[in-house]
């Protein structure tokens, strides 16, 4: 048991759980800001594919992870777009369209790499880490946590950012209003559709950009539905968040050290199904909701097109 | 969520005066179903064709494998029993305001309890019996798994799509270690529970392979339709989606009904599992997600949870979904064309409900 526990391992572990949070947590954060102001966005998933194939497609023609994750992040764009049009403009019900999304962009995706990489497989090299002086000469914590890709470090500042956006913005105050109460943006002078579009292009970004982390760093390669399920575990963190961003990067963080401990079994060689650890995240979410069980506090008009004029 | 749609419908049919507004009404509606999914053709054809693949011997290969071939219908109308039951319990959640995203979920943990009864009963009881329990028991378990989110949502307030979401992820890794760990065959390599004998499994139709669970499956969402239209207890419910706030001063008991609607819901998709299982696969295999409720939930909607034309879109998913897998097999596509497909379909049917409803209110106001 000495291996399991020792130094090498345990940093192992959390770096591991580091890589696997970043995709979350930028899904979540996007997630967030389309909820808040009143768009459920199931087509997240969609989103996160789509910057997956891309932004690998991107990073292994040019050679440079950057812009890989910025094709990624304008795949999420393109998707987001479609959503913001059919949904936000002319309010098509969010769930069918989400739903319509996702499932075409894991098949398009998909068909696109059967068809352009199934047969080499080809991957992309490690990603260089930016390591941070000083602070990565810690015993367990400095590998773990300060020798990352610098994106990392620019997702976590993302979640102060996006906190300042929420609190002390009028752009943060808008947002929050289109969810809540759209009748009285509009009144105010403020265009709604274009509050709640800004919000979905922006989901669509920070998804399309975790999932370029999530192929192009975090797995090296890009295969079908590679995501499994990220994006809806995005929406899962931004609502157990109630519209804090610092939460979404705690829920994103637990989730991660899970998914990280199921490869650290498996390399330690304890003869556990993965399914069993997998199970163990949204265990510890369900029991926290059974004991706690807090009263949602979602936008009042999550879901509902606004149309004005309208009753 | 709206609550007139089934009183309309029965106003324009009890016109006996206006037969000729009738069959237009009929033909707009034909019209309105067949005009998107053609133009989602055209639009998934641009796609085959970017590929390198003819469209039209797709589509030949679809509509041959999927609808005209014996073998193709009577393959797509199994599939159909399943998806029937699926459709059956999201009616009864979206109507009466609950979204029961966990329909994937419940599925499989139907499906294995099925697949784990089933065997054990074959061998000490008759064959209808045996059946029958099994139904009962995939149905119970199913039920049980939503309790959670049923009383989180009914006393806590608790969202219930975080929670049917997050019960769904659950439940496919706990499907999964229960054939892995529980429920294994010892008898092969690959990890998959005991397989049920064909001559036990449902009856199938005639002197066809469509199985009969497709006529369980029908009679499920006509019997959810016509009690969510027809009865009290319907009308409670339907009350509760649309206004829950309105639904408690009128003194219904909303927390009961909450769990009831769950019930019933993760009930028959957990049927739906055991359909599948008793009636086509015979047993389960580990990692077997067919994922059949993502597709069904955009489907009820778009019927606007009408059972009736729930039941077209689901031959239609069918269709899709058979034809789609001949063909792949042909002609070299994978099969996850078919999703981009119904995907498209999807989307062009809500579009031109949209520009229909918007022709209807111009031509009125």
């Amino acid at each position: 048991m000495t291996g399991l526990f020792s130094e090498v391992f345990l940093s192992a572990l959390l770096f591991g759980a580091v890589t696997a949070a970043i995709p979350l947590l930028l899904a979540g954060l996007g997630e967030q800001m389309s909820e808040k102001a009143g768009v459920l966005n199931i087509g997240i998933e969609g989103m996160m594919l789509a910057g997956a194939y891309l932004g690998f497609v991107g990073a292994f023609y040019s050679g440079s992870l950057w812009l890989g994750f910025l094709a990624g992040a304008a795949g999420g764009v393109a998707v987001a777009l479609i959503m913001a049009l059919l949904c936000v403009r002319i309010g098509l019900n969010q769930i069918v369209i989400g739903i319509a999304l996702t499932l075409g962009l894991e098949g398009l995706t998909a068909l696109l790499h059967h068809f352009q990489f199934s047969r080499s497989y080809p991957r992309l090299p490690a990603a260089d880490a930016t390591v941070i002086p000083l602070l990565s000469d810690i015993p367990v914590i400095g590998p773990a946590f300060f020798k990352h890709h610098l994106i990392v470090y620019l997702a976590i500042a993302l979640v102060f950012g996006m906190g300042y956006l929420y609190r002390r913005t009028q752009l943060g105050l808008n947002l929050q209003a289109a969810g809540d109460k759209p009748a009285a943006l509009d009144v105010a002078g403020i265009d709604v559709i274009r509050t709640r579009t800004i919000a979905v292009l922006t989901t669509g970004a920070l998804a399309g950009l975790g999932g370029a982390y999530l192929a192009n760093v975090g797995a090296g390669l890009f295969i079908p539905f590679i995501t499994n399920g990220a994006g809806f575990l995005g929406i899962v963190l931004a609502m157990l968040a109630r519209g804090r961003p610092v939460w979404v990067l705690f829920g994103a963080l637990l989730f991660g050290v899970c998914l990280s401990l199921t490869t650290a079994m498996q390399v330690a060689g304890i003869n556990i199904p993965t399914d069993v650890i997998q199970m163990l995240p949204f265990l510890a979410v369900m029991i926290m909701l059974v004991l706690f069980g807090r009263r949602a506090s979602l936008p009042a008009a999550l879901g509902i097109p606004y149309e004005r004029g309208a009753r | 969520m709206s609550i007139d749609t089934a009183p309309t419908v029965s106003a324009t049919a009890l016109d006996a005066t206006s037969g000729a507004a009738t069959r237009r009404d009929i033909l707009h509606r034909l019209l309105m179903t067949l005009g998107p999914i053609l133009a989602a053709l055209v639009i998934a054809g641009c796609i085959l064709l970017a590929v390198g693949v003819d469209p039209l011997a797709y589509y030949g290969f679809v509509l041959e494998k999927g609808l005209f071939s014996p073998l193709g219908i009577q393959q797509t109308l199994t599939r159909m029993a399943p998806l029937l039951f699926l459709a059956a319990g999201l009616i009864v959640a979206f109507r009466a305001g609950m979204w029961n995203l966990g329909g994937d979920g419940q599925f499989l943990l139907g499906a294995v309890t099925a697949a784990a009864s089933a065997p054990v009963f074959v061998q000490i009881m008759p064959s209808w019996l045996a059946l029958t329990c099994s139904f009962l028991i995939a149905m119970v378990v199913a039920m049980i798994w939503s309790l959670v989110p049923a009383l989180l949502r009914a006393y806590q307030g608790v969202n219930e799509i975080i929670t049917t979401l997050m019960m769904t992820f659950l439940g496919t890794s706990l499907a999964n270690v229960l054939v892995k760990l529980v429920f294994r065959d010892p008898g092969t390599t690959v990890p998959q529970t005991r397989t049920l004998p064909v001559e036990d499994r449902l009856p199938r139709l005639f002197d066809t392979t469509i199985t009969s669970g497709l006529l369980l499956g029908l009679a499920a969402i006509v019997i959810v339709h016509l009690v969510m239209t027809r009865t009290a207890f319907g009308l409670k419910l339907r009350i509760v989606g649309a206004n829950p706030r309105a639904a408690i001063h009128a003194g219904l008991g909303v927390p009961g009904l909450t769990i009831a609607v769950f019930a019933i819901s993760a009930g028959l998709a957990g049927v739906a599992g055991a359909v599948d299982i008793i009636g086509v696969q015979g047993n389960v295999r580990a990692d077997w997600n067919p994922a059949y409720g993502l597709a069904v939930i955009p489907a009820v909607f778009l019927a606007r949870m009408n059972g009736f034309a729930a039941i077209g879109f689901v031959f239609l998913l069918s269709v899709l979904s058979i034809g789609g897998e001949s063909a792949a097999r042909r002609l070299g596509v994978p099969n996850h064309f078919t999703l981009v497909l119904v995907s498209i379909v999807l989307i062009m049917l809500a579009l031109a409900e949209y520009f229909d409803h918007r022709y209807n209110q111009s031509r009125r106001a």
